[in-house]
């Protein structure tokens, strides 16, 4: 039982990770905060679905002469092609945050969620 | 809301240790992600194709469409902060 | 408003990687089929060694090597040649994005796709390439 629970390892991290992402997330008030919170949660994904894709005793998926095209010897490569595209996005992403944070300081004179807040009811 | 905000991120994360349940093994050959499509690109990638690289064949020719599409949302996302950030220009 | 860092060793070992960084970019993306690389990997280098110029020299002595108003008509190049590589096979009896039918005479079916793979990774090499450029460049600016 503790060999197993040993074994599976990967999936105690990834938990762990998505649970510190979604914390910064959700409990801090500063939006700079909440944005390295979104790149943990996604960091932690990716870090998931790359450790889904190995096998036992395989290697890279570039195809070698020596071991030909045998299915067993190279590990999977269809969640590393999504895991690029995903990468990609996750810049392109925050890349158009920052500039919505910097839009928000220039109008709003802070960064703190609550405050912010107050000021669009006040209105 | 602090203490809501633990009560949440408490539930998450047994729901998570809950599902992992069933998820195979770590480096399980036979596991439903090795086993569908994947076999058919690792045997056919150097005669269809030329290329070793197995991951640059998928990503670029059998899974061509989603590389463009991801392309564009790239390039739109550069648009978007262009558009965002038209109005900050300096005083001078 | 970037500004030209006030260390002569930051600006000159700076000038020295910049063209160095580049051209691995272009091995990177040139190999994408025998090793890990490709377009996306070898666009974010390219991306790395105009910054690098950017943040050494600040935004009025690196104009001349990559003019800011040149990342966005550079991106959106890169996803037109990718769409044109797709659409010319339409015109020619295959499906979309089809290299088999790309018009080259005389050349088996797997070469065919080989080269329709290289043109691909270029155009997403530039298309990242730009937007990277595009973003910090707005963002930079937008500082004041």
């Amino acid at each position: 039982m503790g060999e197993e629970l040993l074994g599976r390892y990967p999936y105690f991290l990834t938990a762990l990770l998505l649970v510190v992402g979604l914390y910064g997330m959700l409990g801090k008030r500063n939006l700079l905060k909440k944005l390295i919170g979104m790149t943990v949660f996604q960091t932690a994904i990716f870090l998931f679905f790359i450790q889904g894709a190995t096998k036992q005793g395989a290697t890279l998926p570039i195809l070698d002469p020596r071991w030909g095209t045998d299915p067993a010897r190279y590990i999977n490569p269809l969640p590393h092609v999504l895991i690029l595209t995903a990468i990609v996005v996750a810049v392109a992403i925050t890349g158009v945050s920052f500039a919505l944070v910097l839009t928000i300081y220039r109008s709003h004179g802070t960064l703190d969620e609550e405050a912010i807040l107050e000021q669009g009811r006040k209105r | 809301m602090r203490g809501l905000t633990l009560v949440l991120l408490g539930l998450f994360l047994a729901l998570l240790l809950y599902a992992e349940g069933d998820l195979p093994g770590r480096g399980d050959p036979a596991a439903p992600a090795s086993t569908h499509v994947s076999p058919y690109y690792i045997q056919h990638s150097l005669a269809e194709t030329k290329t070793p690289n197995l991951v640059t064949s998928v990503l670029a020719d059998y899974r061509g469409y989603d590389t463009l599409g991801e392309t564009v949302v790239i390039v739109t996302a550069a648009l978007a902060a262009a558009l965002v950030l038209l109005g900050e220009r300096r005083a001078d | 408003m970037l500004t030209r860092h006030p260390s002569p060793v930051v600006t000159t070992v700076a000038r020295l990687l910049a063209p160095l960084i580049a051209l691995f970019a272009l091995y990177v993306v040139a190999h994408g089929h025998y090793s890990p690389g490709g377009g996306f990997q070898g666009g974010v280098l390219l991306a790395a060694s105009t910054l690098l110029l950017r943040l050494a020299l600040g935004e009025k002595d690196s104009a001349p090597a990559f003019p800011p108003s040149l990342a966005l008509p550079m991106a959106v190049t890169g996803v037109l040649l990718y769409t044109v590589t797709g659409v010319v096979p339409l015109f020619l009896g295959g499906g979309y994005l089809d290299y088999a039918r790309l018009p080259w005479p005389g050349a088996p079916a797997p070469l065919l796709r080989y080269f329709g793979i290289l043109v691909v990774e270029v155009g997403v090499a530039l298309a990242v390439w730009g937007t990277m450029v595009a973003i910090f460049d707005r963002l930079a600016r937008g500082e004041g």
